[in-house]
């Protein structure tokens, strides 16, 4: 493999290469090879990049992350066990530093009409669904993490659902990574196929066991096929001194639904790129967005509506909170192509800023090249409102606690969004606890 | 349990208040009236512990207690209570938690236990079909999507809750229809006692049919400038505040302090200028200064 002398990180990463699955795959060997050579073109990106100004991720590259996988993690059965929504009955697929876990797991309940299997098996054993599908709809042409993480496909999920199959339960997926004094990198993989006219729920949790540096670096892709609906929840609860990277594409077929909402709580850096292709007429795509930045937290979503068919809606709806000395990012761009005529996206950003050192950046994007279009997008960045303070503290309520009240309504309202009652409730109790 | 003497307010560079004097005893209700822009909304406010409002002199004593020493939620929970004119919509904080939060820390200064939920929602239900309030309202945002109805309805409901010492209100009859206005001072006639003090802010003598003051007083230009019984929101919406320029540019003894309600049936033999027109003001646009 291509040496790329500067980056630490990357080095660790190739103590790996050994212990990949699916070496014997002839496709596998070539994709990871293509992508690994595409990072290689690319190197992590800076801030002249353009989209990735206001976040630097430098210091990534100066730490000698070993792999996840290579480190035992003792205390992660009693940390998944406080995870909330983990052992509520629904059918859940743990991930441990990396790697599948069966005792954790209860894949079994998973319903008829769902498959799933874990990526580290099926690469390895091969399978002509998933060479169809895995590394089609996020390209690592441009995005040097998807290159890194395409380049060490290692474990993951391939959740399969079959035409027509409702999935009543949502299915929830945690990553959960322990570090200690060792910083430690994982990069779980996800792929959901939603094949005609199904419907699921997944609900993907990035968590952490201590309070070590860690990077994960993960990328989901969710096919959504023609009638289809996929709802989406991202959860980012990673401890303090995480970075966290992540890319969530969905590619959408005629009249399909897709539903995201990104949640990030925690890391020292997190940045999510949301992206959908509107690529059938009809297609539906909503992206909710919450993010809560405290201390010296950089939090950047950056998220793309690409509106390639006519007749397609996208509505987008995020909102941040920051404090201390955070800096938030976002990024919200709509590209409406030639051919999609009547395309309606709503775009909307709000941001409160809790402290003088709390600093938003914010910025649509929009760039529309057919005529026949409604595309609309406002940001807001403000404090909280006086006469509401008043308001409260008249009627006996103190100050501060009239500031917590506040800006828990103001964020709550994304939270409320939510379908599904136990993810929902958790996070607000979350925000609540955070915010107090 | 209120004086308040010589008092004076600014906001930004602009005197509002120019020296306000009154004196409320416990079991009184006095109505203060007086065109936009007298200073009584502002007054209102200043009781209520607005911070946008500089208190440059005089003084405000409240049951023994500097009140102006007291920040706005110590002041509610020491017995004060403003009914707003324009209550603020606060999306995402439902009724339910606001007001229970707001209940238990009023309670918890007069060294009461908290409510639990289900006499929270005993006390909650009483007053309600007391007050003709929907229930569904408690489960919605505060204020958020009300009628103008609604809003001032909720505000005596928030004040039946609390149950102050010192009720203010202000305007609460504004934006009212005449339903509305009735069921509102309903609510706060059942709330008159020996033990409580209230002072009604108004524009129109309309409120003052169904809330009957013990004193009336009347605000111009940042201060009391005549005081009285019933009457004299008679006497007023009779003569028009422009009455009122007249006499104070005519020099006639106005200061509030001195006069007795029996003294201040003034003789009428002035000629009104135009008379009372309710409908040409209190438009928003004529709404007082920096609310």
């Amino acid at each position: 493999m291509i040496e790329v002398k500067e980056d630490l990180f990357v080095e660790s990463l190739q103590e790996l290469e050994g212990g990949l699955p699916g070496r014997g795959q002839r496709w596998v060997r070539d994709l990871r090879r293509s992508a690994f050579e595409r990072f290689a073109d690319l190197g992590l990106p800076t801030t002249r990049h353009e989209d990735w100004k206001y976040t630097n991720v430098a210091p990534i590259g100066r730490i000698q992350f070993q792999p996840a996988c290579q480190v035992e993690a003792e205390d992660a059965p009693g940390s998944l066990r406080r995870l909330p929504l983990v052992d509520l009955g629904l059918p859940q697929l743990v991930y441990i530093n990396g790697r599948y876990s069966l005792e954790h797991s209860t894949a079994h309940s998973l319903p008829s009409g769902v498959k799933f299997r874990s990526l580290r098996d099926l690469l390895e054993t091969g399978d002509e669904t998933l060479s169809g599908h895995l590394a089609r709809y996020a390209g690592y042409g441009k995005h040097a993490f998807t290159a890194l993480n395409t380049a060490f496909l290692d474990d993951g999920v391939f959740l399969h659902v079959e035409r027509g199959a409702v999935v009543e339960q949502p299915v929830l997926i945690v990553f959960l990574t322990a570090a200690g004094e060792t910083p430690v990198a994982s990069q779980p993989r996800v792929l959901v196929l939603a094949e005609r006219e199904s419907h699921v729920a997944v609900i993907e949790v990035h968590a952490s066991v201590g309070e070590g540096e860690r990077f994960t670096n993960a990328v989901t892709e969710v096919a959504v096929e023609e009638g289809a609906i996929v709802e989406h929840y991202k959860v980012q609860v990673e401890a303090p001194r995480a970075y966290h990277v992540a890319t969530v594409q969905f590619h959408q077929a005629r009249s399909s639904t897709a539903l995201s909402h990104n949640v990030c709580f925690g890391g020292a850096l997190a940045r999510n790129d949301i992206n959908s292709v509107l690529d059938g007429e009809g297609a539906e795509c909503t992206l909710n967005g919450l993010y809560l930045g405290r201390g010296s937290q950089l939090i950047d979503n950056h998220t793309e509506l690409d509106h390639a068919r006519p007749h397609c809606a996208s509505r987008e709806y995020y909102k941040g909170v920051l404090d201390g000395n955070s800096t938030g990012v976002f990024n919200g761009k709509i590209i409406v192509r030639q051919d999609a005529q009547k395309t309606d996206a709503i775009q909307s950003n709000k941001n409160l800023l809790l402290s003088a050192g709390a600093v938003i950046n914010t910025k649509p994007q929009l760039e529309i090249w057919a005529d026949d279009v409604r595309c609309t997008h406002g940001a807001t960045v403000g404090q909280l409102d006086q006469d509401s303070i008043f308001y409260l503290q008249s009627r006996g309520i103190d100050r501060a606690a009239a500031r917590e009240l506040l800006t828990y309504a103001f964020a709550a309202d994304v939270l409320g969004r939510m379908k599904v009652a136990p993810v929902r409730e958790w996070l607000e109790k979350e925000l609540f606890e955070r915010l107090s | 349990m209120l004086r308040i003497r010589k008092l004076r307010a600014k906001v930004g560079e602009k005197e509002i208040l120019k020296g306000v004097d009154l004196e409320v005893k416990t079991g009184e209700v006095h109505a203060i009236m007086g065109p936009n822009g007298s200073g009584k909304s502002t007054l209102a406010q200043v009781l209520a512990g607005r911070d946008v409002y500089e208190v440059t002199a005089g003084e405000v004593v409240y049951e023994g207690k500097d009140l102006l020493e007291l920040a706005p939620e110590e002041r509610a929970r020491e017995g004060v209570f403003l009914a707003f004119q324009y209550p603020v919509e606060i999306p995402g904080v439902s009724n339910l938690y606001f007001l229970k939060a707001a209940v238990n820390n009023v309670r918890k200064a007069r060294g009461l236990d908290d409510l639990d939920a289900m006499d929270f929602m005993a006390l909650a239900k009483e007053k309600m079909a007391a007050l003709g309030v929907n229930e569904a309202m408690m489960s919605r945002s505060v204020n958020e999507g009300f009628s103008g109805g609604e809003k001032k309805r909720n505000e005596i409901f928030q004040m039946a809750m609390l149950d102050p010492k010192l009720a203010v209100l202000d305007e609460t009859d504004s934006g009212l229809d005449i339903d509305a206005l009735k069921a509102v001072a309903s609510g706060v006639n059942a709330m008159r006692s020996p033990a409580r003090a209230m002072i009604v802010v108004t524009h129109y003598q309309r409120l003052l049919n169904y809330i009957v003051p013990d004193f009336v007083h009347v605000m111009f230009n940042g201060r009391i400038v005549r005081s009285g019984g019933k009457e004299l929101a008679l006497e007023l919406e009779q003569h028009g505040y422009s009455w009122l320029e007249e006499l104070v540019a005519g020099g006639e003894p106005v200061n509030a302090s001195s006069v007795t309600p029996a003294a201040t049936t003034t003789p009428l033999g002035r000629r009104a200028t135009a008379p009372f027109n309710p409908a040409q003001t209190g438009g928003p646009a004529d709404r007082e200064p920096a609310r």
